[in-house]
């Protein structure tokens, strides 16, 4: 081959047509991936939902699903309030310092009232969902205060869904946005301002 | 009638003679070592998995609804009315754990000959990318029965992306669609299980082969036979493809479908571990199955994840290194630094650590199958640790170092001479 002399203007045509194929393909990706969001009619359905607390017995626990996730009220007794104070060093995270609550629910009980804990019930290891095992010891031992125990890997949380110390979860469980619209319902997934 | 037979191949041979140069470079004339052992014949096993795999699924795509309301009970139905269906799921789901046994048979032969040795690297490169199309295969495609183990194996494994700093939350609604597993996700893990990912492993496995086909196959010697070559040009060590291996390849094709039927008509969940109990009750968000573990090919890289403590609130740590895990697979050509190949001529101390990196992938595998309490509890000296955790995470360790290691133990091995050619 002959030595042949670089055209550098047709050159740098050469590389702008690619860059600009190169943002045109990108720009392209742009409708695919954006797809893939969750579409209006999932977020309708990610709505907050009412939960009627009327019927809870003392000690029950009432699930409500929210965005396809069980969320728990539980009514707690006066033992089981007393075993939050009674977990000793147990609890990684006692005082709620990792924020998986909103500011109303960041004291001893992680409610807005101390009689009712809403929980997200899923645990915040790899988002199995723990069972609840509120009475004290029987098949989780002797000195069992009551709380919850994720059958996936061990993770145990007291009545206020706070971690144990050791377990594979590494925080609390997620207290979710909520307010009571009266004495018996409650609604999950929003909180009115200022509540 | 046979001269027209010749006539009407000459009217084709003259327009399109790349067909006859393709089967001649790639198969008829495609010189491999003339001492393959046992070990070789996983190649193309896999690819007859894969054939098996792509003809099952598109005939189980016939009768499956990638619906969350509809798709339990339509492979139950694919089960139970549609004529033959049975032994069409039954395939699928036994070629996916036989797709897995043969590729990590195939994996290990190269650990054991060096077949990711210069200048094969690009190979094993294309065949770590296989092996990883693969893996989301196997996941995306497990979460179509809709069962309680495809639901909750999903949601584990989405959580996982989850752990990822700052992005994690937003990449898992984005994965899913949704705000936890759902219809959205069932039918976008339809679409990438049987369209999506298997287009991209159809062109991997192509550039596998042609990668291999450019510098020739290796041998359980680990000597390039492309160095002797005889007066016509081909190495004295080779033989064409075909015949030779075509039909030794035939019979380990007989042996493995043997086996693969066996599987399939005596045993297809085999105890739990190709199709899981739980998997046999449809999917309930709002109940986790008390036990979840992913199928035996997961395992290792699952135990991984487990051992690996949280680390500042977060599980991300342990996510991270099962992704090395796997990712560290690229680097194998460039760890190695031994002077030979084979496994016939390396020293006691690669054989050493490759032993102990089989024994420990194999009780990491076992360890992942099972709660983390199945050997009970360490004594009060440690803590009262969960035994299967510690040795976990020993064992993790030993995963780890037999990479890690690798450039130091491989440069101080007392290897053995390699010989000019190919021993018998």
């Amino acid at each position: 081959m002959s030595e042949q002399k670089i055209d550098n203007t047709r050159r740098n045509l050469v590389v702008a047509t690619c860059a600009a194929g190169g943002v045109a393909s990108a720009g392209a990706a742009v409708p695919f991936v954006a797809s893939m969001w969750p579409s209006e009619r999932t977020r309708a359905a990610g709505a907050p939902i009412e939960a009627d607390i009327s019927k809870l017995q003392p000690g029950e626990l009432g699930v409500y699903e929210w965005r396809g996730k069980p969320v728990w009220v539980l009514r707690r007794t006066k033992e089981m309030l007393d075993s939050l104070n009674n977990m000793g060093d147990k609890i990684a995270d006692p005082n709620s310092e990792v924020q998986l609550q909103p500011e109303y629910a960041k004291n001893e009980t992680r409610s807005i009232k101390p009689e009712y804990a809403v929980l997200v019930g899923i645990c915040s290891h790899l988002g199995c969902s723990p069972t609840a095992k509120p009475e004290p010891k029987g098949d989780m031992g002797q000195d069992w205060a009551g709380g919850f125990y994720c059958p996936c890997h061990g993770s145990k949380f007291d009545l206020a869904g706070r971690v144990f110390k050791g377990a594979p979860a590494p925080v609390n469980l997620e207290v979710p946005p909520h307010a009571y619209l009266s004495d018996t319902t409650i609604l999950i997934g929003e909180d009115k301002k200022g509540t | 009638m046979n001269g027209r037979l010749m006539a009407l191949w000459d009217w084709f041979d003259a327009r399109m003679p790349s067909a006859r140069e393709q089967w001649n470079q790639h198969v008829a004339q495609y010189y491999a070592p003339k001492n393959f052992n046992f070990w070789y014949y996983f190649g193309s096993l896999a690819m007859l998995v894969l054939a098996i795999q792509i003809v099952s699924g598109i005939f189980l795509t016939i009768n499956y609804k990638p619906d969350a309301n509809l798709a339990f009970a339509s492979v139950e139905y694919i089960m139970r009315d549609v004529p033959g269906g049975w032994i069409i799921r039954y395939i699928h789901s036994t070629g996916g754990s036989a797709f897995f046994a043969v590729v990590y048979l195939h994996m290990f032969r190269a650990l054991l000959y060096g077949s990711h040795r210069k200048p094969r690297e690009l190979v094993w490169i294309f065949g770590v990318l296989i092996y990883l199309c693969l893996m989301a295969e196997a996941f995306l495609g497990y979460l179509l029965p809709w069962g309680q183990m495809s639901y909750w194996g999903a949601q584990v494994i989405v959580n996982l992306f989850a752990s990822i700093t700052f992005i994690g939350p937003d990449l898992a609604l984005w994965i899913r669609g949704d705000y936890v597993v759902s219809d959205a996700t069932l039918n976008r893990f339809f679409a990438f299980h049987v369209i999506a990912i298997p287009l991209v492993l159809l062109g991997l496995v192509a550039v596998h082969l042609l990668a291999l086909h450019d510098v020739g196959s290796n041998n359980p010697d680990g000597i390039e036979i492309k160095k002797t070559k005889g007066p016509d040009g081909h190495p004295l060590d080779g033989i064409p493809f075909h015949p030779y291996y075509t039909v030794k390849d035939v019979v380990g094709v007989v042996f493995f479908l043997a086996i693969f039927a066996l599987a399939m008509f005596f045993v297809p969940e085999m105890g739990g571990y190709f199709l899981e109990y739980n998997n046999f009750v449809p999917a309930d968000p709002l109940k986790t199955p008390t036990h979840i573990a992913p199928l035996w090919y997961f395992t290792p890289f699952y135990s991984i994840l487990r051992a690996v403590p949280p680390l500042f609130n977060s599980v991300f740590p342990g996510v991270a290194m099962m992704g090395l895990s796997t990712m560290i697979l690229f680097l194998l050509p460039w760890l190695d630094r031994s002077p030979v190949k084979s496994i016939r001529y390396r020293g006691m101390y690669y054989k050493t650590a490759l032993t102990a990196f089989i024994v420990s992938f194999l009780i990491l595998g076992y360890l992942g199958t099972e709660p983390t309490n199945v050997w009970g509890q360490c004594g009060a000296w440690l803590g009262g640790a969960e035994r299967a955790t510690v040795a976990a995470r020993v064992f993790t360790l030993i995963y780890f170092l037999f990479f890690l290691l690798m450039p130091w133990y491989t440069t101080a091995d007392k290897c053995l001479p390699e010989p000019e050619r190919v021993t018998s």
